[in-house]
């Protein structure tokens, strides 16, 4: 028998959400469940009430990105749209048309956007610059600290400081990048790869390479514990999750396999105070694994074509927002 | 596994008519809802609801394999396409007059969420009856997508005459003897002849015949661009067979644009069926041999500056 037969269940605190769509991302807004849909709208959840909001009309939502209170959406209607838990929903921009490919949110209050080649960062003042990228931007991630840009294309990666006129960084390796994240503390960027697997770039001391290969299928799930020293990954029939507790990152160590099932990950979703690991699959299951012992909590029973595709912790790490591809969503609230 | 969403890619060289075959296909009453995919964004004159702008990315793929690109636009599109499903029923990818089709064809085989997700359906060249004549001569993009077609609509055949279209037929022949060719005025084909053709379905691929019986066919020899046909009476031997067929795809990959071919194996009861595409190779045992059908081994080359008599030597020590 595998874990996952006698895993303890959690099944029973899930609220349902039907949602309708395809989730593209879910946030937290405070206390509201926000889930960005294939058919443009947002879905605010709150206690077992549902709220829908046409943030795109007639679109879909392609992608999200939150600061806890606010939920910024881009589209294939070329708009950015923002939505806050109330059901306000405002347009804060449009490029006419082309499809938003990457959002990226600044604590500041700063975002980003890319829509092909064109990458525009708006500071916490309404500033605008441009970049134009050397191919289409697939990522965007701000650094944790300062007011500095990450956008992954093809052949690396571009640092870029939109406020200063010094020069964008180039971190360059051949191949299509598709995501980019930042390590808590600043020092490694990090791409998915259209070639299953992970680069890294470390920033301090050197510019040192890291691969991170060996996945069945592309990663495009990601996330950092909260103590920055762990970082899992989705692609492959168990979340993926590399050490990055010293100054050399996951360089000459194994990752960690959490959740080993016969079915893909495609979601991965560090608890924001604990180490434990909301893990999604393509067939529907999601679990919680503890990193230190392995020890699971079943979340949702395997179910025919509502693979997951979005995973979020509210800030407190009670509940847990769960978006599948058939729309049939939920939130977890943990007991007691 | 739900159905694969097909996939039509619609190339052209510049002006010959792939716009207006578009919207013909478009507008038949057919109640299918497409998602269209094209070349230039904001570009006029396409009545379509779902109609995404595509930058035609070209990349390399990591893989050490030089002639091995994709369009990684494609990649994403399909991704953000996926979020949508049940808003279209199949998705035409319209090219620029100078685009090669294989990038487009090999992100079918590379990509693993494009391959899941969708199939390649058939590559539909529309060509020009009155310039492709000269087209051939000076651009080797229009020699490359009439190369890879599995459908031809020869447009404008009311701008020639019989004898030059006849001309222009042969040329095309010349390079590919296997797509259906098609004439037009006005792209006025039959739409279903041109959609749902499973072209890169294996267990569609159930004769490799060229499309022309026709007497009195005139031949012509194209300087650089050949289809070879090579054909053994009997079964070839697996063991040197598959190694023969991946070694040539591997090192003649770059010249050669498709390849197809239905084998047999002795004691099999399977045909072996492939296809590919540059270095890409798809095959599968698929079908049984019919009853009293002759068990022979075909293979089908379309490709630049091929080692014609190297190839046929290579082939027919296979058999069995």
């Amino acid at each position: 028998m595998s874990p996952t037969e006698v895993a303890p269940s959690l099944t029973e605190n899930v609220t349902p959400v039907e949602a309708g769509a395809h989730v593209t991302a879910a946030a937290w807004l405070g206390d509201v469940a926000a889930f960005a849909l294939g058919d443009g709208a947002v879905v605010l959840a709150k206690d077992g009430a549902t709220h829908r909001v046409e943030a795109h009309p007639d679109a879909g939502v392609l992608v999200a990105a939150s600061d806890g209170q606010r939920l910024v959406t881009g589209g294939d209607d070329g708009r950015v749209a923002v939505t806050g838990p109330d059901g306000s929903t405002r347009e804060l921009a449009a490029t006419g048309g082309a499809w938003i490919d990457a959002l990226a949110l600044h604590l500041g209050g700063a975002i980003a956007w890319s829509a092909g080649k064109r990458v525009t960062a708006r500071d916490d003042k309404g500033r605008e610059k441009l970049f134009e990228a050397p191919s289409s931007v697939r990522g965007l991630a701000f650094a944790p600290k300062g007011y500095r840009l990450a956008m992954s294309h093809y052949n690396g990666a571009t640092l870029w400081f939109p406020n200063l006129e010094t020069k964008p960084e180039a971190l360059e390796w051949k191949g299509s990048h598709l995501d980019v994240t930042w390590s808590p503390d600043g020092r490694f960027v990090v791409t998915s790869m259209q070639e299953n697997s992970l680069h890294g770039w470390r920033l301090q001391p050197d510019k040192g390479h890291m691969r991170m290969s060996g996945y069945p299928a592309k990663t495009r799930s990601w996330s950092w514990s909260h103590d920055g020293h762990w970082f899992a990954t989705s692609g492959a029939e168990a979340a993926i999750v590399w050490p990055f507790d010293t100054k050399e990152g996951p360089m000459g160590k194994a990752p960690r396999e959490c959740g080993a099932r016969p079915a893909k990950v495609t979601q991965v979703a560090f608890h924001p105070r604990a180490l434990v690991l909301a893990v999604g699959y393509e067939d529907g299951m999601v679990l919680l694994i503890r990193l230190t012992d392995g020890s699971e909590l079943l979340v949702r029973r395997t179910s025919p074509g509502s693979g997951i595709t979005a995973l979020a912790w509210d800030r407190d790490g009670r509940c847990l927002a769960i978006g599948p591809e058939d729309g049939r969503a939920g939130i977890l609230m943990l007991p007691g | 596994m739900p159905d694969k969403i097909p996939v039509t890619v619609l190339t052209g060289y510049l002006g010959a008519g792939k716009t207006t075959l578009l919207n013909r296909i478009l507008t038949e009453p057919h109640g299918k809802r497409y998602a269209v995919i094209v070349n230039e964004f904001g570009e006029i004159g396409i009545d379509n609801d779902l109609v995404v702008g595509a930058d035609e990315e070209v990349f390399e793929m990591n893989n050490g394999c030089i002639c091995c690109t994709v369009r990684g636009d494609l990649i994403r599109i399909m991704d953000g396409l996926m979020k949508r499903k049940g808003k279209f029923d199949a998705i035409i990818v319209e090219t620029t007059g100078l685009a090669d089709p294989a990038p487009v064809a090999q992100t079918f085989f590379v990509d693993q969420d494009v391959s899941d997700a969708a199939k390649l359906d058939a590559v539909v060249t529309v060509a020009d009856a009155k310039w492709l004549t000269d087209r051939l001569k000076d651009a080797p993009e229009a020699k490359n997508q009439i190369a890879f077609a599995d459908v031809i609509v020869l447009n404008k055949i009311d701008l020639v005459s019989e004898a030059e279209l006849a001309e222009v037929e042969a040329r095309i022949r010349a390079i590919n003897p296997y797509a259906r060719i098609y004439r037009a005025r006005n792209c006025q084909v039959p739409i279903a002849e041109v959609l749902n053709r499973n072209a890169f379905d294996l267990d569609r691929i159930v004769a490799i015949e060229p499309d022309f019986l026709e007497e009195g066919h005139h031949h012509h020899h194209d300087e650089d661009m050949q289809s070879l046909s090579i054909r053994h009476p009997g079964a070839v031997d697996p063991d040197r067979f598959m190694p023969w067929i991946s070694d040539l795809t591997q090192r003649e990959g770059p010249n050669i644009l498709r390849c197809k071919g239905i084998v047999a194996f002795p004691n099999e009861p399977k045909r072996f069926v492939f296809q590919g595409v540059h270095m890409m190779l798809d095959g599968d045992l698929q079908g049984d041999w019919k009853e009293g059908e002759k068990r022979e081994s075909r293979v089908v080359f379309i490709g630049r500056d091929l080692d014609e008599e190297a190839i046929r030597q290579g082939f027919l020590s296979t058999a069995a």
